[in-house]
């Protein structure tokens, strides 16, 4: 069988406008910061009805305007490229095609939910003001691209080799090379070509989304909940509890992260139980947050408390004690396991949750002491209302904006920092498709083969670049109130 | 600080001296096929396995070092490591004294060790600071300069798209494009191990520039946000109206006031460079200060890592109050009470 190209039969058409279109559309770009830059900007004339309409017309009013004419043509472009793709597949329109073919199922998700949001747009709340703000919308696509792709991968869907079989023959092959002794069943290219251990780099780059969009919002959800239980008595108290707590957050962070991963996550340490033990003072902290959360609320409606103290805290425990308690480890008291968390991946976890929770306690602590000497809180204390109440029903519901925003950055961070692990090779298997360890092993033949190493690189730039406009969208948006 | 220092030398220090790490330091040394029995008696003659305040007092300075007669007869001494011993002797030999201990990876002193690494290091955070503290001064205030137009607009992706990726990232493109033999450019080399004895443009760009573009980012946009609002202040808007022109009004007006925030930044992100450093360094091979930590990490070489946290917490710490001191200088509205 032949080889694929890029765009196949589709390339006859699409290539020499693209050839053109892309260069204009960058010339464009940069002539118009350069315009917007040097020269002044156009002088403005009110209209009648309240529109401005430019009055000194020249290239501070025709660039711009060429500029966006240019960019909505690229985008057509490449959303040309992706609907002729899906349509035709890999035997017409190249290895472009066979991508978009096998993201069907991504693109029908992501089609589904704007169409969804931008229709109830003005009922959904802060969401939905997300869908007024272009770059909101640029981020808002990029992260749900990755987890939708993420999902569908983690049920076997898109991916079409098995991240982890080695192929004979496959070995460092470029992208579109048919895969040898394929059988009428099995996907008959590599489409984005195989790695040194001949392995599909395509499959694998959509399994490495699996493993991030598993642990990074789960990580950063609990590495919250423990800056949130500590930061709060922290700025609302204040005095020695404070000193003490800032102290050691302050100590976590003087350390350098990668010393931390090193002397936490190697298998020496896994063996002692350290990381395990850990995680049953870190994965605690959710059980006390929901607690106290719950009793500060109906503290004087005992039934109503003793009922959703129930409800929430015994399915919690029953997962708390499961995700400790491990067959054969340091930790073994639980009979009642209703799964085993893999060691390496609760390594990975445990030491991304207490990286990132000092830096979570720090922000809310500022804000707590900001938002304590405000008017609701002092008359919350005058009513009579008891610390923590204020603390979580008073205070952290008028912080939510500025944790929101920081939520989503630090996913994107949680995501470099299991980059980072991967990179260096610490914590989850070597075999493991995640991102960080396929760059990792990309890298060492980069000078000759680009493409085992650059697939996962331009994954998690854009899931992290996705995250960062999201949150500059979302701060954009809720500032605007 | 001083706490600071001493509480995470100690973390490190039980860290590295939990008995997996020691068995596996004992094999290192030794024999990998030595029995459980072996590796006690090897640490045993050695002081490792003396309790653990009493070898951090010994490492720091402020108990004497250990002297043991080991189970083979021979005599050995902390203070005298390596050389052939008969009579016992009371000294200290600590941190205090200047005495860092010995590399059990390197086979040298720790103390020279991190002395050439650090300066290899130093090399390249200058490099760092000369290319990035200013392209990012300079993004941040042009793009604060005119709030909303389009050439903030073009920036702000630019500095959101560099925080967005981390030098693994960027590195892994950087050499894809401007180094492989494929299908790149050639423009540059896509290691630095020739920069370490005589630095060039050639294989010292990519490392500086992998680095630079993580931190710039970060500052370019507190410098566009501290230029923003300085734009809106009062001042300004009566500069404008004296007839000052835009030019003028950012060179001599605007500019030093929205500076004073960025300043803290930079200073702040030396922490965050030191990880940056370790990545780098990795990657593009040059044997500098975090390709040592590395390598200590990974062989749990304890005093060398020990001496490696006690020089990353100073420099943190350090320019902690760098930061905190220069606030005030250039703050006019703060004094020193």
């Amino acid at each position: 069988m032949e080889p694929l190209s890029w765009t196949g039969a589709l390339g006859t058409i699409l290539d020499p406008i693209l050839y053109i279109l892309g260069p204009a559309f960058a010339a464009l770009l940069v002539l118009r910061a350069l315009v917007a830059g040097v020269m002044a900007a156009p002088t403005m004339r009110t209209n009648p009805d309240g529109t401005l309409t430019a009055v000194s017309g020249g290239l501070p009013v025709m660039i711009p305007r060429l500029s966006n004419w240019a960019g909505l043509a690229f985008g057509l472009l490449v959303v040309a490229y992706l609907l002729a793709g899906a349509i035709m597949g890999a035997h017409g329109a190249g290895i472009i095609g066979g991508i978009s073919q096998q993201l069907v199922p991504v693109w029908l998700s992501l089609i589904a939910l704007f169409v969804a949001s931008i229709t109830f747009k003005r009922r959904l709340g802060l969401y939905g003001k997300l869908f007024d703000s272009t770059i909101g919308m640029v981020g808002f696509a990029l992260v749900m691209f990755w987890v939708f792709v993420g999902i569908y991968a983690g049920f076997d869907m898109l991916i079409t080799h098995d991240p982890l079989s080695q192929v004979s023959g496959m070995k460092n092959k470029g992208p579109g090379i048919p895969m040898r002794g394929a059988t009428a069943e099995e996907f008959q290219w590599y489409l984005l070509g195989g790695d040194n251990l001949a392995r599909d780099v395509f499959s694998r780059v959509l399994s490495g989304a699996t493993i991030v969009i598993a642990i990074a919002p789960l990580a950063t959800l609990f590495a919250f909940m423990v800056g949130i239980t500590l930061g709060l008595p922290a700025g609302y108290y204040g005095g020695k509890l404070d000193t003490f707590l800032s102290f050691l957050a302050n100590l976590i962070l003087a350390f350098p992260v990668i010393l931390l991963f090193y002397l936490l996550v190697t298998p020496e340490i896994v063996q002692t139980g350290l990381p395990q033990f850990m995680a049953v003072v870190l994965f605690f902290f959710p059980l006390i947050f929901f607690a106290v959360l719950i009793h500060s609320r109906y503290r004087t409606q005992p039934g109503k408390n003793t009922l959703w103290l129930a409800v929430v805290l015994v399915p919690l425990f029953l997962l708390y004690m499961s995700a400790i308690n491990g067959e054969g480890t340091k930790v073994n008291i639980w009979p009642l396991d209703f799964f085993d968390i893999p060691p390496g991946i609760l390594v990975v976890f445990v030491s991304v949750v207490f990286v990132n929770s000092p830096t979570v306690f720090r922000i809310v602590r500022g804000l707590a002491m900001d938002i304590k000497t405000r008017d609701y809180v002092a008359a919350a204390q005058t009513r009579g209302e008891r610390p923590w109440y204020i603390m979580l029903w008073e205070i952290l519901p008028n912080a939510r904006g500025p944790l929101i925003v920081d939520f989503c950055l630090r996913i994107g961070y949680t995501t470099i920092l299991l980059g980072t692990l991967g990179f260096f090779g610490l914590g989850l298997p070597p075999e493991s498709p995640d991102w960080g360890s396929t760059i990792n092993d990309g890298r060492k033949l980069l000078s000759i083969y680009l493409h085992p190493a650059l697939p996962p690189a331009f994954a998690l730039l854009t899931l992290v670049l996705g995250l960062n406009l999201l949150a500059d969208g979302l701060r954009e948006e809720s500032l605007r109130d | 600080m001083l706490l600071t220092a001493l509480c995470l030398t100690f973390i490190v220090f039980f860290l590295t001296n939990l008995y997996p790490n020691l068995e596996k330091l004992a094999k290192n040394q030794g024999n990998f096929r030595m029995s459980d029995e072996q590796v006690a008696t090897f640490l045993e003659n050695r002081g490792y396995l003396q309790p653990l305040p009493i070898k951090y007092g010994q490492w720091l300075g402020v108990l004497p070092g250990y002297s043991i007669v080991g189970t083979d007869g021979k005599l050995r001494e902390k203070c005298r490591a390596g050389e052939d011993i008969t009579e016992p002797q009371t000294a200290f030999c600590g941190v205090l004294q200047g005495d860092w201990g010995q590399s059990t990876v390197f086979k040298d002193t720790v103390s020279s060790i991190i002395g050439t690494r650090l300066g290899l290091t130093g090399n390249l955070m200058l490099w760092v600071f000369l290319l990035m503290v200013p392209s990012a001064l300079l993004v941040g205030i042009l793009a604060g300069m005119r709030e909303g137009s389009g050439l903030d607009r073009s920036l702000s992706t630019f500095s959101i798209t560099t925080t967005a990726t981390p030098e693994y990232v960027s590195g892994v493109i950087l050499i894809a494009v401007f180094s492989s033999s494929a299908v790149g450019l050639k423009w540059f080399k896509g290691t630095a191990t020739s920069a370490m004895e005589g630095a060039n443009f050639e294989n010292f760009f990519l490392p500086v520039l992998t680095i630079a573009l993580y931190g710039m980012g970060y500052i370019a946009r507190m410098t566009r946000a501290s230029m923003a609002e300085v734009m809106t202040a009062q001042y300004i808007r009566t500069a404008r109206l004296k007839g000052v022109s835009f030019k003028n009004i950012v060179v001599k007006h605007a500019l030093r006031n929205a500076l004073i925030a960025p300043f803290t930044v930079i200073m702040l992100q030396f922490p965050w460079l030191l990880n940056g450093v370790v990545i780098v360094e990795t990657l593009f091979n040059y044997k500098g200060f975090g390709w040592v930590l590395v390598q200590a990490a990974g062989n749990n070489d304890i005093e060398l890592l020990l001496g490696v946290s006690v020089v990353s917490v100073v420099v943190v710490l350090v320019t902690q109050l760098i930061s905190d001191i220069g606030y005030v200088y250039l703050n006019p509205r703060i004094k020193v009470s």
